[in-house]
């Protein structure tokens, strides 16, 4: 994987470009990508409106697309009907811990993986490559069970320690990234006798930015957006992540559309914030086939 | 040189413990949190045990049960009906979405953000909008449809299309795939296409003897990847099926039509707490996994073209 590669913006565009009825084309391919587009985009579109319109315009049959009168009401339901605050702040803590575990220590074993020469080496990357396909139902209720016996449940713990042992897909992205690395650059520091954490704190690091940030960007969006494992772990409201606050709303306060769809604008926002800042790390790391 | 020299003069010894030192704490997390949760899956698989009792064996009993056990064979049956419909289509989406997305057009990096926006969003919410897009009354996919005077089905609540609701809303987040083979395509070789050109092959032949064959080694990777990630499915189906009226029971949509086989699992483990039959049915499905994905690789001979220039 180099540099340039890695960016997947760099890449021309190859169609030769129509003759005579060259703007007939232009207007044609235009319209088709609105139209693709258009298909991704509308639900969002459904998403916002319905949030800001009153509850008797909701439902309406045939629906209509822009509300009537526009109002705030839902937003204020939906942040006052559920701890959305405390849930906000449990979301935050567990996705920021699990970043900090992966940017801590993936890149450790991503390096052992690819600039380390030891016997072992390649047992461990096959290791590595099997865990990413187990399916995570196997291992689920002794996990579960282990967690219980340490008196584990119903804390953070079993959803942030993972990523401080490091995500196979992590180790997996960094250490394709390193392999790019020139193997001089660490070797002549080697030279000038610097030791192997110092070489890799200093001269690993900030080469693998690029890898890590993919990492760190792919770990924030899934451990924001997990469903799973905060379902199974969290058992009393205080601890709740958006994900199940947001999922127990429905019970609790009936079907009411309006104040559901304001929660998962804005329970949708901070993803899309951070997708925004770091768009370039999200459409590398697909890329490279690894993530999606 | 001389630094490859100096590298290699290393005793192997530190070596060894340089490489494990960097590498441990993926050994600690592999010996806890994989190897030995798996072979005690296989342990728990034959005994009859829940969180209250201690693990009792039973041999191949929990297995033995899987065989009369109707809701299990739905589940299989709705999860590989996800799997066979909703695979194939997503890898078609994804092809033609990659062809729209690959012509000259401005502003490709907007193009490919609007596409990629939806795998972002967080599942829950996302099945909570479906439920409203897919409402059948107030809903917009319906309206649409009502527009090109197709005839609307009610997508949730009923049983024959309680599964193509769970597909409609796993293809939302198909952008990723997409994304993947549009840089699959800027990767094949131009001459190819002028070289064809000139002998007169239009675009339907150009696509079945450059790009399929072209890009046949990432559809064979995301085939399997979709394919493992479908098998797996949980979430979608979970909050799309969530009925108000039960509560926190789970529910499972019109006729079971949305219980997944990895909804069963959960219930069997954490509802009805029988963690063996659980685990035992976790067993079954990396079996199932391994064989498919096997198959797949082993039928990959027949259409994957690897290119040896």
């Amino acid at each position: 994987m180099t540099t340039a590669e890695y960016q997947g913006t760099t890449l021309g565009e190859r169609v030769p470009v129509g003759g005579r009825f060259g703007w007939l084309m232009t207007i044609y391919r235009y319209a088709l990508v609105i139209l693709l587009a258009g298909v991704f985009v509308f639900p969002f579109v459904v998403m916002l409106t319905t949030a800001f319109k009153v509850s008797d315009e909701i439902f309406m049959a045939p629906p209509e697309l822009l509300p009537r009168t526009w109002t705030l009401d839902h937003f204020v339901g939906a942040l006052t009907q559920i701890p959305f605050f405390r849930f906000l702040l449990n979301t935050v803590v567990i996705a920021g811990l699990s970043v900090l575990g992966t940017v801590l220590v993936s890149p450790l074993v991503a390096y052992s993986l690819s600039k380390l020469r030891w016997k072992g080496r390649n047992l461990l990357f096959i290791m590595v490559l099997a865990t990413m396909m187990l399916p995570p139902q196997v291992t689920l209720i002794p996990i579960y069970m282990m967690w219980n016996k340490v008196g584990a449940t119903g804390t953070i713990l079993p959803l942030v320690i993972p990523a401080f042992l490091g995500t196979p897909f992590f180790i997996f992205l960094i250490r394709q990234f390193l392999l790019s690395v020139p193997d001089e650059l660490i070797e002549a520091a080697k030279v000038d006798g610097a030791s192997e954490f110092r070489i890799y704190w200093s001269i690993v690091l900030p080469v693998a930015r690029p890898a890590l940030i993919t990492s760190a960007v792919f770990q924030f969006v899934w451990a924001w957006t997990d469903f799973l494992y905060p379902l199974i772990y969290l058992n009393d409201e205080e601890s709740y992540t958006l994900s199940i606050g947001l999922y127990s709303f429905l019970g609790q306060h009936g079907v009411q559309w309006g104040p559901l769809m304001a929660a998962c604008v804005l329970f949708t926002l901070p993803a899309f914030l951070i997708f925004l800042v770091f768009q370039r790390y999200f459409i590398g790391g697909i890329a490279t086939g690894a993530l999606k | 040189m001389q630094s490859a020299r100096l590298r290699q003069s290393e005793p192997t010894g530190r070596a060894l413990l340089k490489g494990l030192a960097f590498a441990s704490p993926f050994i600690i997390g592999f010996l806890v949190l994989y190897l030995w949760p798996i072979l005690a899956s296989g342990y728990y698989s034959l005994t009859d045990f829940s969180l209250f009792k201690a693990p009792k064996w039973v041999g191949l009993a929990n297995y033995e049960r899987m065989i009369s056990d109707a809701k299990f064979w739905k589940s299989l049956y709705n999860t590989l009906f996800f799997t066979f419909v909703g695979v194939p289509v997503d890898i078609a989406i994804s092809i033609a979405g990659a062809h729209i997305l690959n012509q000259k057009l401005k502003g490709q990096p907007l193009w490919r953000a609007l596409v990629y926006l939806p795998s972002i969003v967080p599942a829950v919410a996302a099945g909570f909008l479906w439920r409203w897009l897919l409402n059948a009354q107030y809903g917009f996919v319906n309206e649409i449809l009502r527009w090109f005077r197709i005839p609307q089905p009610n997508w949730l609540l009923d049983a024959s299309w309680g599964g193509i609701s769970v597909i409609v809303l796993m293809l939302w987040t198909v952008g990723g795939t997409m994304l993947i083979y549009l840089a699959a395509l800027k990767n094949v070789p131009q001459e190819l296409y002028e070289a064809a050109e000139l002998d007169g092959a239009g675009p339907l032949r150009r696509f079945w003897h450059i790009t399929w064959p072209m890009i046949s080694p990432v559809t064979l990777f995301q085939v399997i990847v979709l394919i493992i990630a479908f098998l797996q499915v949980f979430t979608q189906p979970f909050v799309l099926s969530k009925d108000p009226g039960l509560g926190t029971q789970t529910a499972t949509g019109p006729g079971d039509s949305m219980l997944s086989y990895s909804i069963y699992l959960f219930q069997n483990g954490f509802t009805f707490l029988k963690m063996g039959y659980a685990s035992a049915m976790a067993w079954v499905l990396l079996f199932v996994t391994l064989a498919i994905t096997l198959l797949i690789l082993w039928s990959a001979k027949k259409w994957v073209f690897y290119d040896n220039r």
